[in-house]
């Protein structure tokens, strides 16, 4: 039980630290960039420009939720 | 030997060794650096066996499948220093350093077990990040060494500086760099994922040079328009807010 709560540990704070940060939205938009990149090669489609603009969106809004939150 | 990754990994681990160093010289100056040295040799000896274990088990991982799961990786750590960059210094500038840490004094004649403790904490905690970023990098272009040697020479350098005075290091601009450092993190993780899942670059390598260029512009363009929409909240508010809602610093 305590390896388990300690394993637990160990691995939530890895995700925390390296995975979702202080905004879990931001790693959701990097899985669907992936994806989405991954379906338009597959599609024979040129899809170098998805990523850069997915990353630059999702620092914006990110961006703007966290001011938004210091608003109040 | 790989540049582009022996400068990235020099760069990122610097930013976590200005953290270990602040930590060990704080414990040195104010219990006993015996105890800090000796916990900061054995936290080095633990990470260098990590990257060691890891990175050699990695060399055998197909590139593509492993340069699409080391690009996500790079890119979801690279966006959150970026983030946490912009945020730092759209509140205090650019100069904004680590300050001075306050750890609690006294130590007995002994060996301090404390002040190792302490010390080893402190330098495996953080060298934790530097041993995943070595072990991305080194994986991500097969080129373990040149990320190994990137993150010991800043471990060397920063370490060499701290020794010669502390007071440099903790005014070492941390927050600024870690904004540079993240897009470049940023910059690879787009690279490789992109690379990794067959999506081809236009200019091939060079496209790590405009990538790199269009990721820094947008986040010197981010610390302008974050302070912008920040005018209307009040400084008071804005002190009062933690500096990242996030699980590190």
């Amino acid at each position: 039980m305590m390896l388990w709560n300690r394993t637990r540990k160990v691995v939530t704070w890895w995700v925390v630290t390296f995975v979702t940060g202080d905004d879990w939205t931001v790693a959701a938009a990097v899985g669907a960039g992936l994806l989405a990149t991954w379906g338009l090669v597959r599609a024979g489609v040129p899809a170098w420009w998805l990523l850069p603009l997915v990353m630059l969106g999702a620092t914006v809004s990110s961006l703007y939720r966290t001011v938004l939150r210091e608003r109040g | 030997m790989n540049t582009p990754v022996l400068i990235s990994t020099f760069l990122a681990a610097s930013i976590e060794v200005i953290e270990m160093v602040a930590i060990v010289v704080a414990v040195g100056v104010t219990r006993q650096w015996r105890g800090a040295l000796a916990g900061t040799l054995a936290g080095l000896v633990v990470l260098a066996v990590l990257v060691a274990a890891l990175g050699t088990a990695l060399q055998q991982v197909p590139l593509s499948p492993m340069r699409v799961v080391v690009g996500a990786l790079l890119l979801t750590f690279g966006l959150q220093w970026v983030r946490k960059g912009v945020l730092s210094v759209s509140r205090y500038g650019w100069a904004e350093g680590i300050g001075e840490r306050q750890v609690e004094e006294g130590a007995g004649s002994g060996f301090d077990w404390t002040g190792f403790l302490l010390a080893f904490r402190g330098v495996s905690l953080e060298g934790l990040e530097v041993a995943v970023i070595v072990v991305a990098f080194g994986a991500g272009d097969h080129a373990i060494g040149s990320a190994a040697i990137g993150a010991a020479g800043s471990v060397l350098l920063v370490g060499a500086l701290g020794a010669a005075s502390y007071r440099f290091v903790a005014r070492i601009p941390r927050r600024a760099l870690q904004l540079f450092v993240g897009a470049l993190l940023t910059t690879f993780g787009t690279f490789w994922a992109n690379e990794g899942l067959g999506a081809d670059w236009p200019g091939r390598d060079l496209a790590l040079l405009w990538l790199g260029a269009l990721y820094v512009a947008a986040a010197l363009v981010l610390v302008r328009v974050v302070s912008y929409w920040r005018r209307g909240t009040p400084r008071r508010v804005r002190a009062q807010q933690p500096l990242t809602e996030g699980g590190f610093r």
